[in-house]
């Protein structure tokens, strides 16, 4: 695999896993547990947006076949979509998509934290943007889970049971392939091995404090870095994608 | 979706620099002194309206009600002596 392949199969898993969480998370626009949590959250699935977009726009400029964000947005079905697994997993209740925020949040904040130091610098630039956004939205996920987990016994029992639903698809966050290799030799990606021990550590405490327990199972479901997808992910480029399909030529 | 459902109500004030006074923005519901602050963040600096942001619960904020108005207000009507307009400020002081 070349260099400029391996950039951009990295460039477009990075994307499209932004992209999707998005677009789950703005599935609660609207349907908010009130108004000012609705806007919190769509505000930051907007975020989520504008980072899956300059990575796309990105990835489309390194394929170099004249595509764009959009076409790779929108005209891509799911054998060729590349983001996490956790991140198409349907929002649940309110705790659930919690505690798959806090998840991700605390993922991406040492992900992007050490991608700002790629020798790329395109992804540099991206992630040192995103950097503050991320503090953010940790800071807003890691306090619901805190106040759900010492809340009420309902809350700590959703968020507990959002937790045992989630947590066998966060192994894979860290999940590395040829793809990695090949760019981590040269300094443009980071390497998730070393990200690892400093994720467990911090959830870890996150559980503790939420009075949570910890799923014993290492169970990690895998697919996504082969494009290999839940049965979540048709639905949602579906709803996604039926307008931009309907009407290609439109521009808005 | 009932009102105890949204939390307490506090009100948001708003420092546009460093060094100018906190202004009145708005109001917002939330449990917590912390989620007051991000809902706050969230809901009046999306625009960079301010630097700073001070939450306070609107049942801490003590107001004065429409039937005070006239023992409050009315007695200043008559005394425009309070107003500093009765004395010349010489040249050399400037713009105050």
């Amino acid at each position: 695999m070349t260099s400029q392949e391996a950039l951009y199969k990295y460039t477009l898993r990075l994307g499209d896993t932004s992209l999707i969480l998005a677009q789950r998370l703005s599935e609660w626009t609207g349907h908010g547990p009130f108004l000012e949590e609705d806007l919190a959250l769509t505000n930051i699935a907007l975020d989520i947006f504008g980072r899956g977009k300059s990575l796309l726009e990105y990835a489309a400029k390194l394929e170099g076949k004249g595509r764009t964000e959009d076409d790779l947005a929108f005209f891509r079905n799911d054998r060729e979509y590349f983001n996490a697994l956790i991140t198409e997993q349907p929002n649940g209740d309110y705790a659930k998509t919690i505690i798959r925020q806090a998840i991700i949040d605390c993922f991406d904040l040492m992900f992007y934290t050490e991608l700002a130091k790629s020798k790329d610098a395109t992804l540099a630039g991206i992630a040192e943007k995103s950097i503050k956004e991320i503090s953010y939205h940790k800071r807003h996920s890691f306090s619901w889970v805190n106040r759900f987990g010492n809340g009420t016994e309902e809350s700590l029992t959703r968020l507990q049971n959002g937790l045992n639903e989630i947590w066998p698809y966060a192994g894979e966050l860290f999940e590395m392939n040829e793809i990695d290799a090949v760019l981590i030799s040269e300094g443009i990606a980071v390497d998730l091995n070393a990200l690892k021990s400093l994720w467990e550590k911090e959830i870890s405490q996150l559980i503790a404090k939420a009075n949570l327990v910890q799923p014993e199972s290492t169970y990690a479901h895998t697919g996504s870095r082969k494009a290999l997808h839940s049965e979540h992910l048709s639905y949602i480029l579906a709803e996604m994608q039926s307008i931009p399909r309907m009407h290609p030529t439109a521009k808005w | 979706m009932s009102n105890d459902s949204q939390g307490p109500l506090w009100e948001v004030f708003l420092q546009k620099k460093a060094g100018q006074p906190f202004v009145h923005c708005g109001n917002l519901h939330a449990y917590d002194k912390e989620m007051a602050l991000q809902n706050a963040r969230d809901l009046y600096t999306r625009r960079n309206e301010g630097m700073s942001i001070w939450v306070v619960p609107s049942s801490a904020i003590v107001a004065s009600s429409p039937e005070d108005m006239g023992s409050f207000f009315e007695p200043a009507n008559d005394k425009i002596f309070r107003h500093p307009t009765f004395y010349q400020i010489p040249d050399g002081v400037g713009h105050m």
